[in-house]
């Protein structure tokens, strides 16, 4: 059974909510993800969202899209990206890796080469920002015959119908995008993101996960009530960009910061649990 | 020079790219996230509604007409014809529309589609400040907000236009990002539109971006090529042998070339920015030296690294300098219906001098390149051909870059 299917199941079991985390490969360092990924995991990290860095990341928002910029500094690629959750799975064979970019490293690499080089890293779902459904039926193909689920945003301005046309494709998970606009921006609208979920949930059985725009564990606590877990990305983006900024090299120091982000948010999502 | 390619696509029907779904051929399409599809949605929705409607049609050319100034003369430039030698050359003149380029045509149409949507707030990327200047005109005239994003390098190389898009009430934003460009531009016009997409409309300058805008821009610059076959037919008695235009994205290119897609007998060149050489690497010629890609909401021929990441590209003309291309050319490329050629910056420089002193006409360094390819395609073709040079846009905007070139302070 693919990772995330079985990382779902065992949450429903213990009645606890997804923590889906994001960082972006090479961000600022290449040596510096590979504890980060572990130091995720150990504060409750259920799935790992790795981001791909791309030179025209235009979904992100300047936090995000920054970390692109560091990370290509020094050349971080898919290759790398791939390179890594190899790495990764010699010490971590439990939890999902999710990577997430943009389709034209992707393409570049081919299909069938991506694929292969996936399935053999270790790799459990991919979420590519700009293939829609529409664009996304080869992709896809490839992927069914590879057991990797292909993970689809959905936002407030999807329409119902969109809803469904995206569903019907999507595997893992659902994304949902709690507020129009790029990564890191804005505030959350409870009540729309309530409205939009239970519209979804009608549609599909698989899993919803809320993000964009969640900063800690309140946040977290709020949405996680309305779905079945959360996407945490630019609150620990910022922690590793202030590192970068103060020049810091030691892979252990960013791993101890996402640590106490991440730590926060468990605990915030768990309590909210138990409480009900 | 490459060979004319006319005769290779009589099973091709032109009319019937995009599909429904904004493929042309393998490119094209509609390669956004999520959110955008909504606004895309609507966009298409209020154009297919639109396109047809006498009503709005009639609105169009009454703006194009008295705001614009057009039909743009077809102008034979006799002198320049004497002095090349060879092919008789015609100069479509692009450069005498309102603001000094053809943008216009096409800001004029989407400025009249989001007065239908009631959003009162438009945007637009530039590279060369051309498509910015046409954006923040129309908006003026409609009374509308108008934020227009631009590559900090642009800023510079381009200050006469950002200046005039701030008297026009206007705000630029700067793009300090990525290689600080309209690439950039773009993007980050996009991350704009995804943010604000209940009040705003983007409006995008050139024949790329997802679905329906490549369509939609083609359509409306079309009115070039219309008018070029028309006067073409009227003056000469015949059309003519050979288009020549230049390709940033490609709307003035396709603006002139698609009526003309079905005329076997005239050959077609799309002239790409050849900036330091093509050998060196550093320019901007997607169709001449790069791979099929995606960027910006649709597939097509791009300039990237081995990693599948978008590199930078150079050009004297900012206009030109983009590592991607409107689908349609891409599409235009495989059939083998237009030639994709090259002129680096020095050869445009020339022509810039030349049509300058020889006609009194000061080209854009964009059209430059149009205009030196020409030169060159004339010397090649008998005295009794003809061949119509899309001439998009007057130089005025570019004096800075060429005092800086001579070593002069303006
Ligand atoms: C005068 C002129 N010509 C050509 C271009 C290139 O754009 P396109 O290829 O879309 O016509 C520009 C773009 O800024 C321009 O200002």
């Amino acid at each position: 059974m693919n990772r995330i299917k079985q990382r779902f199941e065992s949450l429903r079991q213990q009645g606890r909510k997804a923590l889906v985390s994001y960082v972006v490969m090479g961000d600022p360092a290449k040596d510096v993800t590979l504890p980060v990924m572990h130091a995720l995991v150990e504060n409750g990290t259920d799935i790992i969202e790795l981001g791909i860095p791309f030179s025209d990341p235009n979904a992100e928002g300047p936090v995000i899209q920054k970390a692109h910029e560091r990370a290509l500094e020094h050349g971080s690629s898919l290759r790398d990206a791939l390179a890594l959750v190899k790495q990764f799975r010699e010490t971590d064979s439990d939890t999902p890796v999710l990577l997430m970019g943009y389709t034209n490293p992707i393409e570049r690499m081919g299909y069938d080469t991506f694929i292969e080089n996936a399935v053999d890293a270790g790799v459990d779902a991919v979420l590519t920002v700009d293939l829609p459904p529409e664009e996304a039926e080869e992709f896809n193909e490839h992927l069914k015959q590879a057991n990797m689920e292909n993970i689809f945003l959905l936002a407030p301005t999807s329409s119902p119908s969109r809803q469904k046309k995206v569903t019907d494709m999507a595997g893992g998970f659902i994304y949902y995008v709690s507020l129009k606009g790029v990564t890191g921006a804005g505030n959350l609208d409870v009540n729309s993101v309530k409205e939009n979920v239970t519209s979804i949930r009608a549609l599909t059985d698989l899993p919803v996960c809320v993000g964009f725009g969640i900063k800690d564990g309140a946040s977290a606590r709020a949405v996680a009530d309305l779905s079945d877990g959360v996407v945490v990305g630019s609150v620990l983006v910022n922690q590793i960009a202030a590192l970068a900024e103060q020049g810091e090299t030691n892979p252990a120091t960013y791993a101890e910061a996402v640590s106490v982000i991440i730590a926060e948010i468990r605990e915030a999502l768990d309590k909210n649990t138990l409480d009900k | 020079m490459s060979s004319n390619p006319k005769s290779s696509n009589s099973a091709v029907d032109f009319n019937q790219v995009p599909d429904t779904r904004g493929h042309f051929g393998p490119y094209g399409g509609r390669f956004v996230s999520e959110t955008l599809i909504y606004a895309l949605d609507e966009l298409e929705a209020l154009y297919r509604k639109l396109k047809d409607d006498p009503e709005f049609q009639a609105q169009f050319d009454y703006d194009l007409a008295h705001y614009v100034g057009r039909p743009s003369p077809l102008y034979f430039a006799e002198r320049w014809t004497k002095e090349t030698g060879g092919a008789q050359l015609y100069l479509k003149r692009e450069d005498l529309n309102h603001t000094g380029a053809h943008k216009i045509n096409n800001t004029i149409g989407q400025a009249l589609l989001a007065k239908h949507t009631g959003k009162k707030r438009v945007i637009a990327e530039t590279g060369a400040g051309q498509h910015g200047v046409a954006t923040a005109t129309v908006a003026a005239r409609l009374g509308l907000e108008c934020h227009v994003f631009m590559g900090e390098e642009d800023i510079h190389r381009q200050s006469l236009n950002v200046y005039r898009m701030k008297l026009l009430g206007a705000e630029v934003i700067p793009v300090t990002s990525g290689s600080k460009t309209l690439k950039d531009a773009m993007n980050e016009a996009m991350r704009d539109w995804v943010t604000n997409v209940d009040n705003t409309f983007y409006i995008i300058g050139t024949c790329a971006g997802p679905h329906p805008y490549p369509e939609l821009v083609r359509n409306f610059q079309s009115v070039i090529g219309r008018e070029a076959r028309q006067q073409s037919l009227t003056q000469a008695g015949k059309l003519p042998d050979a288009l020549v235009a230049c390709v940033g994205g490609g709307s003035n290119a396709i603006g002139l070339f698609h009526p003309f897609l079905e005329d076997e007998s005239v050959a077609m060149y799309g002239v790409e920015a050849g900036g330091f050489g093509l050998d060196t690497g550093k320019h901007a010629a997607p169709l001449n030296d790069g791979i099929p890609g995606v960027l910006h909401g649709n597939r097509t021929y791009l300039m990237e690294d081995e990693n599948g990441q978008i590199i930078e590209t150079h050009s004297i003309s900012a206009g030109l300098d983009y590592p991607g291309v409107g689908p349609e050319h891409s599409w235009l490329k495989d059939v083998g219906r237009v030639n994709y050629v090259t002129i680096d910056d020095d050869e445009a420089m020339a022509a810039f001098r030349n049509l300058t002193k020889v006609e009194g006409i000061m080209p854009a360094l964009e059209s430059s390149h149009a205009v030196a390819y020409a030169e060159k395609l004339a010397r090649e073709m008998d005295p009794d051909q003809m061949i119509i040079v899309n001439l998009s846009g007057r130089g005025d905007k570019d004096i800075l870059t060429v005092a800086e070139i001579d070593g002069i302070t303006v």
